[in-house]
């Protein structure tokens, strides 16, 4: 059996051989004086998790924290049969790894921080070594042996804590990127013909593409003949991203209609021209209201101030 | 064997692609097309790839040959109707059909050609005028 199993090593049965020369069953006697002892345990653990500086109280009460500790000891202890191995593989530790899975998963939606998760399990593992200590006092040789075989299954869990954490945490990343992919690439309807695309954020490969597929769609189903691209939202340009615009302006150029870049920052337009971007065959404009005089202008529209006053 | 058809209109040259075009297809349009813009003496050319749906760098060669071949016989050519695809393939190709106009649809297409020949005429064309003078 590989204690490794979790991790999903591509070779998981190249750590078997070294672990089963280990008598990997927990004594009868460990079991039940820890089953005994839960009580004992929950106690010291709540101490040590207290006593921790890093404990937020801001996120987690402490009622809830020891409802938690208690749920996942008392899944752990009852666990601990002579039968067991240390192999978290099997099906007898899928109840203690799915509680585990629980808590490191709301930690991490939570906001807590890796240490503070950590610390979580790390105090349980100090809390039963003691107890151990405090029990086994004739025979060195038996304390060792159990503690090696806390030590290894707690090491274990950690790792499995530390798996889903980080599996949360990547989680709540990929749903944050996908709400502002798409938040952050409305198509706007300035005028009858004239469509404005404000980018904010960086740009990149993937975002690029959204932008302009939404841009093209747009401009098809609306039959504009001018779209406005307001890069005052992008906080750098590179000659990545200024790559990215170009394509954008030639697939609009492409399609029929014209394309005009607004926003530029005196500081873009610097790193632009130190970069040796040519942006010579592309319209670019300061500004949006720049741009939209532009484009009024060559839609040979005209916008004028009305000298009486009229009632509506 | 398809054969794509020229239309004329007045001094332009109308081209609807209603089909995927393959390779041999292209090439007997470019031939056609250079043919028909040399003898009915053509101002511009119009091609509608609104039905296009699938475009290789071949095509967009071809396109590009067209336009090219057409400057040099005196004549305008516009592309319209290109959907959103094509244009993200034929910009992921790098071919940015340089010398190619374009517009969204035939109707606009026709427009932007009627303002190139009118304004280009009075400059290059030396009988637009006298004509212009004779109606007047």
């Amino acid at each position: 059996m590989s204690t490794f199993g979790l991790i999903q090593l591509h070779k998981p049965g190249s750590y078997s051989l070294t672990f089963n020369l280990y008598p990997s069953l927990m004594s009868i006697n460990t079991q039940q004086l820890l089953q005994k002892k839960k009580k004992n345990i929950l106690e010291l653990w709540m101490r040590n998790q207290l006593a921790d500086e890093g404990l937020r109280e801001d996120l987690i009460s402490n009622e809830e924290l020891r409802s938690q500790s208690e749920e996942l000891i008392t899944a752990l202890v009852s666990n601990l049969t002579a039968e067991n191995s240390v192999d978290l593989n099997s099906d007898e530790w899928s109840p203690v790894v799915e509680i585990l899975g629980g808590i490191a998963i709301t930690r991490a939606r939570q906001g807590f921080s890796p240490r503070e998760t950590g610390n979580f399990l790390f105090s349980l593992k100090e809390a039963l070594l003691e107890v151990l200590q405090e029990e086994i006092t004739n025979d060195p040789q038996a304390l060792f042996n159990e503690s090696i075989k806390i030590n290894r299954i707690m090491d274990n869990l950690s790792v499995v804590t530390f798996e889903t954490f980080i599996k949360g945490r990547e989680e709540v990343i990929l749903r944050q990127t996908d709400e502002i992919t798409e938040i952050s690439t409305p198509v706007i309807r300035l005028w009858d013909g004239i469509l404005a695309l404000p980018i904010i954020g960086t740009l990149d490969s993937a975002r690029t593409q959204v932008v302009m597929e939404n841009l093209l769609q747009e401009i098809v189903a609306t039959g504009s003949s001018i779209a406005i691209l307001d890069i005052s939202g992008v906080p750098a340009v590179d000659s990545l991203v200024a790559q990215h615009l170009i394509k954008t302006v030639s697939a609009t150029r492409l399609m029929g209609a014209e394309c005009i870049i607004s926003g530029i920052r005196p500081e873009i337009a610097q790193t632009v021209v130190h970069l040796g971007i040519d942006l010579s065959n592309i319209i670019t404009k300061a500004t949006l209201a720049s741009a939209l005089a532009y484009a009024f202008k060559s839609m040979r529209l005209e916008v004028r101030k009305i000298n009486t006053v009229q009632k509506f | 064997m398809d054969k794509i058809p020229i239309l004329r209109m007045g001094a332009f040259l109308l081209v609807t692609i209603q089909v995927d075009l393959y390779d041999r297809l292209a090439l007997n349009l470019e031939a056609d097309l250079v043919q028909t813009v040399n003898k009915t003496n053509a101002k511009g050319v119009l091609i509608d790839i609104s039905a296009v749906s699938i475009v290789d760098s071949f095509m967009g060669r071809i396109i590009g040959n067209i336009a090219g071949m057409s400057k040099i016989l005196d004549a305008e050519t516009v592309v319209v109707g290109m959907q959103p695809a094509v244009a993200i393939t034929l910009i992921e190709l790098g071919l940015p059909l340089k010398g190619v106009h374009t517009a969204l649809d035939v109707e606009k297409g026709m427009s932007l050609l009627k303002s190139m020949i009118d304004l280009s005429d009075p400059d290059e064309d030396q009988e637009a005028p006298e004509d212009d003078n004779f109606a007047e």
